[in-house]
């Protein structure tokens, strides 16, 4: 157990474990090599139960690293990880009982079907015959596979083999899951459907969802809280929101009935509080706000007061993308290719 | 217990899997009629060599050896089924689930003995069907099926630990290749190891595959040296849980690599 406690980055004191589902003190994790890779460098990170996480990052910047610690699969070469308040080195058996882990590959017995997969999970979490089979029957309701359920897994589309995957992992009602990029490869349909299970999975707050993820997107629209890892470490965590208002920066672009107002709107906007820099491009303006849409009407009454007509204003939320490279300093892209 | 549970879900899993290979189940039984008819007859005359130590036909004496050899090859693939379940994600939401690794060997152990029994039986039947006859037939058979269980148990366990070590099916084709054939041909599977040179009868005394034919023969023979037999059985188990031990060892080491 760590006793060395850091505080939380929300600023809520944490004096236990009580109420964090995971968490990570300084991993670090070194594969042997020439040279060596070292896939965590520090990575801390805590989760509060009930909740989404991601943990968003390029190819190698240590994602999976993460999860194959937490869910007891590797061992960190220093610094203490827990699950529901259990060292994942010292007390595997009972964190094991605990987690269900999805990993990147698919996970399950191609030459069984969907259902003996289900049941056999089941089973080897200790679930009774008939509490198994009805659990089955249940998840395979829910993620609409009851039709292919006493089909081999071998013959599942890619989105149902990753849907059965998850099911899997859920089996035993974990009271956390690992989801390692769980929508990796799927086609754009296939993924919305992912998309809209995961977050059905987060309504009732019963489980705690640890979800990696290279989509920018995904992580935005699923994860509550996310930390942009890098090179193994952390670099930015927050709700997909606080980090991108912490950029600062709503972009408020208006534009001017008349070209010969743009001299004018360009002075009377820059002396609007939290409005600044200004600029100004054919008859559009476009001034960086501390918050967009408070700006709006202030913009507007500006306008509107000194007699300048306007065709229409649009607030531009910073995006993921920004706030990766803002933190990150290369652009998600690039870090893609 | 549940560590038993476990290993029992797991042979049943192996099992389903199987019988929805019917190519592969009639493999399984074919394969070792073609080479008890095939060795039959091609070697069918050795028996007349002097001082070729054996009262019955070529064939009695060569049942025992098929079966051992049959065991063999069966159970040298037995690490396919990890490498399989590494190369999906199989292995690591097992090995992230209460399944202890070694309910996990325990339960291919346990699937590569009953197919190996099957093996023999369906063996056996053909034999008999050639026109074998056993003096010692009922303790004789119980005798074989526990004798080539455990042969088949411990390449098992040899190729899954190569599974788990080298994570390649084409090093569980060097274990057909430099581990099963020259086991066999070390023995007295089909051959007399009286009338080999000296150095292969050396050998065959260290080589497990020999104490599997020797017990089973033995006890064939219907006035079996009772002591002999235990001991030859004895040697297997003992040299069959030393290298289930080495399996679980080589999970702690992949556990160890990921």
């Amino acid at each position: 157990m760590s006793t060395a406690i850091s505080p939380a980055r929300s600023g809520a004191p944490v004096t236990a474990s009580r109420g964090l589902a995971l968490r990570a003190a300084d991993l670090v994790k070194t594969y042997p090599g020439r040279p060596p890779v070292r896939a965590l460098d520090g990575l801390s990170v805590e989760v509060v139960a009930g909740t989404v996480f991601g943990l968003l990052g390029p190819n190698g910047a240590g994602k999976s690293t993460t999860v194959r610690i937490l869910s007891t699969l590797s061992r960190a070469d220093s610094g203490t990880a827990e699950v529901a308040g259990l060292d994942v080195a010292r007390q595997p058996d009972q964190v094991r009982r605990r987690i269900g882990l999805v990993s990147q590959k698919p996970s399950s017995d191609p030459m069984a079907t969907g259902r003996e997969n289900l049941v056999l999970a089941g089973r080897l979490h200790g679930m009774s015959r008939r509490d198994a089979h009805r659990r089955a029957a249940e998840l395979l309701e829910r993620f609409r596979l009851t039709d292919a359920a006493d089909r081999l897994a071998r013959t599942y589309s890619g989105g149902m083999a990753r849907k059965l995957d998850v099911a899997i992992g859920l089996m035993h009602r974990p009271e956390v899951l690992f989801l390692d990029e769980p929508t990796t490869g799927l086609d754009p349909e296939a993924r919305a459907e992912m998309w809209a299970e995961i977050e059905r999975l987060a309504v009732d707050h019963q489980t705690t969802v640890l979800l990696t993820t290279h989509y920018l997107e995904e992580a935005d629209r699923l994860a509550d809280r996310l930390a942009i890892v890098d090179h193994g470490r952390v670099v930015v965590e927050g709700s997909p929101e606080e980090l991108k208002s912490a950029l600062r920066g709503d972009r408020v672009r208006v534009e001017l009935a008349e070209q010969d107002d743009t001299g004018r709107a360009r002075s009377l906007v820059g002396g609007i509080a939290g409005v600044g820099e200004p600029v100004v491009e054919g008859r559009s303006l476009t001034a960086r706000a501390d918050d967009g849409a408070a700006a709006v009407p202030a913009v507007l009454a500006a306008l509107d007061g000194a007699g300048i007509a306007v065709a229409s204003v649009t607030v531009a939320r910073p995006s993921l993308d920004d706030v990766y490279l803002s933190h990150v300093g290369r652009t998600f892209k690039e870090d893609e290719k | 217990m549940t560590a038993l549970a476990h290993s029992g879900h797991l042979t049943g899993r192996q099992l389903r899997a199987l019988t929805r290979q019917p190519a592969m189940f009639g493999f399984l039984l074919v394969q070792p009629v073609i080479w008890l008819l095939l060795f039959g007859q091609l070697f069918k005359n050795v028996i007349h060599i002097p001082g070729f130590a054996h009262t019955g036909s070529y064939l009695e004496f060569i049942t025992p050896g098929v079966i051992v050899m049959t065991a063999l090859f069966n159970s040298g693939w037995a690490g396919t089924v990890y490498i399989d379940d590494m190369a999906r994600g199989v292995m690591d939401r097992l090995l992230a689930s209460p399944v202890r690794r070694g309910s996990m060997i325990a339960g291919t152990l346990a699937y590569q003995a009953i197919t190996t029994m099957l093996q023999t039986l369906v063996i056996f039947g053909i034999a008999y069907a050639a026109g074998a006859r056993f003096p010692g037939a009922g303790e004789g058979i119980v005798t074989t099926l526990v004798a080539a269980a455990l042969i088949g148990m411990i390449i098992s366990s040899f190729s899954a630990a190569v599974a788990l070590l080298v994570r390649q099916q084409e090093a569980l084709i060097g274990i057909s290749q430099f581990i099963v054939l020259p086991l066999q041909f070390l023995s007295s599977g089909i051959m007399d190891t009286r009338l080999s040179p000296s150095w292969v009868r050396e050998v065959a005394r260290f080589n497990p595959v020999d104490w599997a034919v020797v017990a089973s023969r033995e006890a064939l023979s219907g006035s079996a040296d009772w002591a002999l037999v235990a001991g030859r059985l004895g040697l297997l188990a003992a040299v069959a849980a030393a290298i289930a031990l080495l399996a679980a060892g080589a999970f702690r080491a992949y556990r160890r690599s990921i």
